[in-house]
């Protein structure tokens, strides 16, 4: 890996040095004990990917990671092996399976059935279906240890929560390493779990402690777009310095499945050498490939209801099928203007009952092209309307589909991102942060139709405030980066090549009373009180000795929980009197019980708060006694509880 | 010169050393019998492993010769040389399996088992691009296929002498020697890879579809 580096000799100092310790740390390292892999696991929304790489090779033959087939079940019966191992969990009816159909290399009869077979079930029969649970994860408003998933399940239906479907889905991947790599345990190789950026804390919390569920107590977290740039690095094969330079403001554009993330990454300059930090990430968007087909399957059924022919739900679900197929076809064959679509009738006649239509490029071009990417300017706001009634029994997904006006939206908010690097320089008159560079990722953005439409509005915004043009890095993997960058993190962390600087992606706050007199019809006022701040890094602590709590023994006491992720001057400590909604978004309320140990019930003990970040990237909230430093953990996870 | 009477109804009455002789030596010979026994019997239990055919008695004959019978069996295996060629029979799970393949992602069997007689050809036009999808990603995911012959179909090839006939098949005016010059008139196709599902013990491969009932 040393040719890194080589290009810049005068930039070297450093990094060798470390290079040079590396062997002694491998000896002194309990490596011999069966470390042999840098594993990265990429827990998607619709699918999950494992990649490895043996760490010992490494350093001969360059970073070439390998991507795991993941045997599982594809109709009842039959064991495929598919390098994706789709995220859903179908619950069967005891009498919907035969005998010994469900089996598995290593297991008889699984718990659950997770992977191809529940998708392919779950098509047929929705009820049963699990899909989504990790936007479930990051949901405000319920409890993600309840069994509450399939949400729109009869009540005979046996439910799980969205924990134990992450839980259920990383055991598959484990139970499939240990199968195939039996003298090479998963709980004793370096293990990375990817998670969207935009995840809270406590989302992130649930992901560790799904891990901790399958034995892998070892497993730390890894934003998924930053393990795209580590890929892309990876690839470039050391080329990456030429291609990125101090002062650039690389974009992150992930449009998955499911959800779009984006983050933003400065290249800034530390003693000659180059350096990546991660300087803001977006909100959790539930938007993606899969609203594209739907979208694309509902404009045929428009079309075909307009001849007189109506439609029952499983039609449309094939509708989308080939709706996903036929879009591909026409991003990939610039000639082809029309795509026939054939949707076969359910029975054994092929011939008589097949419903026919065709998607244009006329249509594709309309319906994704402006409905997803719209152009629009820089000051565009994603349109929210006030939801209306309870919406506990659904994801919220977002109601606006432009993408671009969420891009819009983000990259104005995040426009003081950059204030403090002081290799960053943006025009005064800019009214939103320039990227200059743009890494792709997820496998919507392999269409170049949907790649060039929004880099060129991206260009337009730069173009109309005289920026120079974003260019975008090539060379990405678009399926399969998150997995790869994953696992080359694993090797990155043994201290070589570039790491990326986070932190915490945003600042927390708790809420607390301010002391005023009572007015009758008035809540009191909320203070919002800096417990952790921006950019916190892994293995970091801060206290916040000066401001007392008391807390009653043996009763849950709760505080309101706040984050930022544009306050980046907050230290902790900071009291804020007022905000606007834009800056501090509400999480769930965090929880603290003082156990009796010892104490009469009843008694007020005197805490101060101490947040930590830990090295598997989660963070922990502590109360801490003045009088005998005893510790107390804080909960995230009391969603909905009352 | 001492004379000896016999008497079988004199009972001794004094244990001498004689007795003590006569009862080592009948101890001793039953050990020896008792250990040749047992070694018999293992050996015996050995040889009826190997060849699982032999009903070997349990015939106190010297272990050595229980050997020689087996390999008589064996040669009587090989005798027969001039048997006919054994074909190789082809497993009926991996056909069901093929068959099942196409079903699922084709509707293959449902396109065979229509009389398409009643049908234009514009209808069944609509149907063939179902099987035709469905057969392209079935068996481009199972199976990877590659050409035989990397040449332009129509164009002039040489065959070397020894070349593989079971890949080319020579067709035609077939006379003189090798190397062989012709027209190349299909490019051939060959299987390089496979991936068939694993099946569970459970699954009954001879139901291609199974039927579908909605609740």
């Amino acid at each position: 890996m040393k040719e890194l580096f080589g290009s810049q000799p005068a930039k070297e100092d450093g990094v060798v040095a470390e290079l040079e310790n590396q062997p002694d740390e491998v000896v002194v390292e309990p490596t011999q004990q069966g470390i042999r892999f840098s594993v990265g696991i990429d827990l998607g929304t619709t699918h999950c990917v494992l990649s490895y790489a043996e760490l010992e090779h490494i350093d001969d033959e360059g970073f070439s990671p390998q991507v795991m087939a993941i045997p599982q079940l594809t109709s009842p019966g039959s064991i495929e092996d598919k390098p994706q191992l789709p995220s859903f969990l179908y619950q069967a009816h005891p009498a919907e399976l035969a005998e010994d159909s469900t089996a598995l290399p290593w297991i008889a009869k699984p718990d659950y059935l997770v992977g191809e077979i529940a998708r392919n079930l779950g098509s047929k029969t929705p009820i049963r279906l699990v899909a989504s649970a990790k936007s479930w994860l990051c949901h405000t408003g319920v409890d993600c240890k309840a069994p509450i998933l399939p949400a729109e399940a009869p009540d005979e239906v046996d439910r799980v929560s969205p924990f134990q479907a992450t839980t259920a889905y990383l055991q598959h991947l484990r139970d499939a390493w240990q199968s195939q790599f039996p003298d090479a345990p998963l709980d004793q190789q370096d293990v990375v779990i990817t998670v969207p950026a935009s995840f809270d804390p406590a989302a992130r919390e649930l992901t560790a402690e799904a891990a901790r569920a399958v034995g892998l107590t070892q497993a730390i977290l890894l934003e998924e777009p930053q393990a795209a740039l580590y890929s892309w690095i990876e690839k470039s094969h050391g080329d990456w310095r030429n291609h990125a330079e101090v002062g650039d403001i690389i974009l992150v554009i992930d449009v998955g499945g499911g959800t779009t993330d984006l983050s933003l990454i400065a290249v800034t300059q530390q003693e000659g050498n180059l350096e990546l930090t991660r300087v803001a990430v977006g909100d959790h968007i539930l938007l993606g490939g899969d609203n594209m087909d739907l979208a694309l399957a509902y404009t045929v059924k428009a079309k075909l209801e307009k001849d007189g022919k109506r439609l029952e739900p499983w039609q449309i679900q094939a509708l989308t099928h080939s709706c996903r197929d036929a879009k591909e076809k026409i991003f990939i064959n610039t000639e082809v203007d029309n795509i026939p679509l054939v949707v076969a009738s359910r029975g054994s006649s092929l011939i008589g009952g097949t419903l026919r239509s065709e998607l244009t490029r006329e249509e594709v071009n309309r319906v994704l092209i402006e409905g997803f990417l719209p152009k629009v300017v820089v000051s565009d706001k994603p349109v929210s309307r006030p939801r209306t009634g309870l919406r506990t029994a659904g994801l919220p997904y977002a109601q606006d589909a432009g993408i671009t006006r969420h891009l819009a939206a983000f990259l104005t908010k995040q426009q003081g991102a950059t204030d403090e690097l002081s290799d960053i320089h943006l025009p005064e008159h800019a009214s939103f942060l320039h990227p200059t560079a743009v890494l792709f990722n997820g496998g919507v953005l392999k269409a170049d139709a949907l790649a060039d439409r929004l880099m060129e509005v991206l260009n337009s915004w730069l173009s109309a405030e005289q920026a120079p043009e974003a260019r975008l890095l090539e060379g990405a993997d678009l399926d399969l980066a998150v997995a790869r960058g994953a696992a080359y993190y694993g090797y990155v962390r043994k201290g070589k090549g570039v790491r990326i600087k986070g932190g915490t992606a945003a600042s927390y706050y708790v809420g607390i009373e301010s002391a005023m007199p009572a007015v009758p019809g008035m809540s009191p006022e909320i203070q919002a009180l800096c417990i952790a701040p921006f950019g916190m890094e892994e293995g970091t602590q801060q206290e916040l000795p000066d401001d007392e709590f008391g807390l009653v023994i043996g009763e849950p006491v709760r505080f309101r929980f706040f984050a930022s992720n544009t306050r980046r001057e907050d230290k902790v400590g900071t009291r804020l009197d007022y905000w606007t909604d834009e800056e501090l978004d509400e999480l769930e309320e965090i929880e603290i019980t003082l156990p009796e140990e010892g104490r009469r019930p009843g008694e007020v003990v005197p805490v101060h708060l101490c947040a930590a970040v830990t090295e598997v990237g989660t963070l922990e909230l502590q109360a801490v006694s003045q009088k005998d430093n005893g510790r107390w953990k804080i909960e995230f996870d009391v969603r909905a509880g009352e | 010169m001492n004379t000896y009477a016999i008497d079988l109804s004199l009972k001794p009455t004094t244990f001498d050393l004689w007795h003590v002789c006569l009862a080592g030596t009948v101890a001793l010979l039953a050990l020896i019998l008792i250990v040749l026994l047992l070694s018999m019997l293992i050996s015996l239990m050995r040889c009826k492993k190997k060849p699982a055919v032999l009903p070997a008695a349990p015939t106190p004959e010297p272990v050595v010769k229980i050997v020689e019978k087996i390999v008589e069996v064996e040669k009587l295996v090989h005798a027969p040389a001039p048997e006919p060629v054994v074909l190789k029979e082809a497993t009926p799970d991996a056909a069901l399996q093929l068959l099942g393949l196409l079903q699922k992602e084709a509707r293959f069997i449902d396109f065979i088992k229509e009389d398409i007689a009643a049908y234009s050809d514009a209808d069944i036009g609509v149907a063939a691009r179902v099987v035709h999808e469905g057969c392209n990603k079935a068996i481009n995911e199972h199976f990877t296929l590659a050409t035989v012959r990397s040449e332009q179909e129509g164009s002039k090839i040489t065959l070397p002498q020894g070349f593989d006939a079971a890949t080319v098949r020579l067709t035609g005016n077939i006379v003189g020697h090798a190397p062989f010059t012709g027209t190349l008139v299909h490019k051939g196709w060959q299987v390089t890879g496979i991936r068939l599902p694993k099946l569970t013990s459970g699954h009954n491969a001879a139901i291609v579809t199974p039927a579908e009932v909605e609740l």
